[in-house]
């Protein structure tokens, strides 16, 4: 619904990425196009090695599509030099990634900040707002844990935390619950239809369980590297 | 921005203990062996050059026959009174002549004894030779035109025959001569081929002609050129003087030899020069085995470190504030490595010759070149594999192995 009548926020036309070279080429995206609003909340579904990841990490301008054009806002980020790409991920995005990228050694706290640190923020003002997100995530009294000494669980709700702390524009998040239990995995989407509804997050994000794609708005689902189907989430998955 | 920048680059230093001590360890051991070697190398230098000095500067050593290895003829006649009277007199300028020749003998006194050699000269001997009278006196002109038995002795001598007596008008007994002890010479220390220089024991040469050697020859003249004069040019009269005197035909070659202790000099500090370029060497290996044990520790973190560029590039760092960040840690970390090292080697190498009693000289160059050798191995390989990372798409850079 809300795709119809809001301006775009992201709007993905003829998107491909492919690997390899003359034999070994392969198409991970075959032409994507997509159009996603201010404020929406999106999940995208699909079988594992159908491109999700792949599309995430264009979205997130943290890898380039081989063809095609990607609007953010308006701004063509396809055409954009690489200064300009960190500055969008620096002020304007969060990205959770599958594999959760914490840097070793290093503190819970620690991590949290350093998306706050690249944006300038005053340190006890990072210290503060570090210190919430982990709490939000449920992870208060680890602060001063490095990753080797927090749980896969824990680990991923540290990347949330750090994901979420700068509360950016967009937030894209690769299987967020893929490795918490039911019961935190209800947690931790109902803390991002909060940030959704309350902050007016707009959120991607990638999921293989169908309860907690029904806490989004809209599921896409993608079928070798395209899409194959759009709907709206809330319908299909909670009747009432 | 800066100082956060510097903030990252200490934390990561301290996050990576490891790797920063290995590093900083890999830069102390060049620098200090460098700097250590050389230092050692140079203080040997200068210890022959002023060895040298004490043998007086200057210093001509005329002997029959040709030095030309075994086989050289001794057939060569010796040298003459009159031939020093001639130099004497048509060389010039000249600050002293001594006439010498030699024997050895063991010297007895009471039940010690000890085999010593025994130069016969004038008193031109001692400021040709650079020597100082302790205490005592040189000889008096009665002692040299009548062939007496004194002698004065070297430090090494004394220690051995009087041990802490005074030896001044005691008597010494070579072989069957008795021979009074006039005066004593100031120590000199070892020579830079290790021979001792104090052990020796001069009387004039009319006695050690007469009592010792049994004939008129005079086997060495040593001369020294005065001031402003030109080994140069002394070596050339004396030269054409001796050939005219020993009738040397155009054709034959010299039957004597001249030697200048500046010669000697060049050969002595050649060597030394040499030994250094080889510690120099060495130094170097150890150099380039720091150098590369930090290219290991660097490479080895590769990956890990290309993962980290690129999880702070996915979270909004920019690339020359990573770049900024790594280079920082890199200089942080070389130039500690460098000045621990720089101080150790200070330390070891002021130990060292200290206790080898060779000057302590610091030589600035070399410092440098350790230091600015060692942190640019330290630099480069700190700061180029994030050079690489840093230009990734963060994606590739996260998905490095
Ligand atoms: N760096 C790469 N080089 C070559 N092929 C790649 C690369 N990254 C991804 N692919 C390929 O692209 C396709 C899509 O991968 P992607 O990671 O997007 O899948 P996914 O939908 O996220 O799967 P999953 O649910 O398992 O995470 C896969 O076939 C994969 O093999
Ligand atoms: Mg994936």
């Amino acid at each position: 619904m809300s795709k119809v009548t809001a301006a775009p926020l992201i709007h993905l036309r003829g998107i491909t990425k492919s690997y390899g070279l003359g034999q070994a080429l392969t198409y991970a995206l075959h032409g994507i196009d997509l159009d996603i609003a201010k404020g929406d909340f999106v999940s995208i579904m699909g079988p594992s090695g159908s491109g999700k990841s792949t599309c995430m990490n264009i979205l997130g301008c943290l890898d380039t599509a081989t063809s095609g054009q990607y609007f953010f806002s308006n701004l063509e980020v396809s055409r954009m030099d690489r200064k300009q790409l960190a500055s969008l991920r620096r002020y304007y995005l969060g990205f959770v990634f599958q594999g959760f990228n914490l840097l070793n050694r290093t503190s819970a706290l620690e991590n949290v900040e350093l998306p706050l640190m690249y944006r300038g923020t005053p340190a006890r003002q990072r210290r503060q707002l570090a210190r919430h997100a982990l709490r939000i995530v449920g992870l208060d009294g680890r602060e001063a844990h490095t990753p080797g000494e927090l749980s896969g669980g824990q680990q991923q709700r540290v990347a949330i935390a750090r994901a979420i702390v700068t509360s950016p524009a967009v937030l894209f998040a690769d299987e967020p619950t893929g490795n918490l239990d039911t019961a935190r995995s209800h947690e931790i989407m109902e803390l991002l239809v909060g940030l959704n509804q309350e902050k007016n997050i707009t959120i991607v994000m990638v999921t293989h369980e169908p309860e907690m794609a029904a806490y989004t708005n809209r599921i896409i689902r993608f079928v070798d590297g395209s899409v194959a189907e759009d709907a709206d989430g809330k319908n299909e998955h909670t009747p009432n | 921005m800066f100082f956060n920048t510097v903030l990252l680059a200490l934390r990561d230093i301290r996050r990576n203990v490891m790797r920063s001590v290995l590093t900083i360890l890999g830069i102390i051991i060049g620098v200090a062996a460098v700097i250590t070697l050389v230092t050692i190398g140079n203080g040997s230098t200068a210890q022959i050059a002023n060895q040298i000095a004490s043998m007086g500067t200057n210093v001509i050593m005329v002997s029959p026959g040709q030095h030309r290895g075994p086989g050289s003829d001794d057939t060569a006649p010796s040298f003459t009174l009159q031939d020093v009277e001639a130099i004497r007199k048509e060389i010039s300028p000249l600050s002293g002549v001594a006439p010498t020749c030699s024997a050895s003998a063991t010297a007895v006194v009471g039940n010690r004894n000890w085999s010593s050699s025994i130069t016969g000269s004038s008193n031109d001997f001692f400021s040709v030779r650079n020597w100082i009278i302790e205490s005592g006196r040189i000889f008096e002109p009665i002692e040299q035109l009548a062939g007496r038995a004194v002698c004065i002795i070297g430090s090494t001598v004394q220690e051995n025959l009087f041990l802490k007596e005074d030896p001044i008008g005691r008597k010494i007994r070579l072989g069957k001569v008795s021979c009074q002890v006039v005066g004593l010479l100031k120590e000199k220390g070892q020579s830079s081929m290790g021979r001792d220089q104090d052990d020796l024991i001069i009387m004039p040469l009319l006695t050690v002609q007469r009592r010792f050697t049994g004939n008129r020859d005079v086997a060495m003249i040593q001369l020294a050129v005065a001031d402003g004069g030109s080994t140069e040019q002394v070596t050339k009269d004396l030269t054409e003087l001796l050939r005219k005197r020993r009738h040397l035909a155009e054709s034959e070659e010299d039957n004597f030899s001249i030697r200048d202790t500046k010669e000697l000099a060049a050969m002595l500090t050649g060597t030394t020069k040499t030994m250094t370029s080889l510690l120099g060497a060495v130094a170097a290996v150890s150099l380039l085995v720091g150098g590369i044990g930090i290219m290991n520790i660097m490479l080895v973190s590769v990956t890990e470190r290309t993962r980290e560029i690129g999880i702070r590039l996915a979270i909004g760092a920019f690339e020359h504030e990573v770049l900024l960040q790594f280079l920082t840690e890199s200089v942080v970390l070389s130039s500690l490595g460098g000045m621990i090292g720089i101080l150790i080697a200070l330390a070891s190498s002021f130990w060292i010759t200290k206790s080898m009693r060779i000057p302590f000289i610091i030589d600035l160059q070399i410092i440098c070149i350790a230091f600015i050798f060692s942190a640019a191995v330290g630099v480069i390989f700190g700061y180029f594999p994030a050079l690489k990372a840093a230009r990734l798409d963060p994606i590739d850079a996260l998905r490095h192995e």
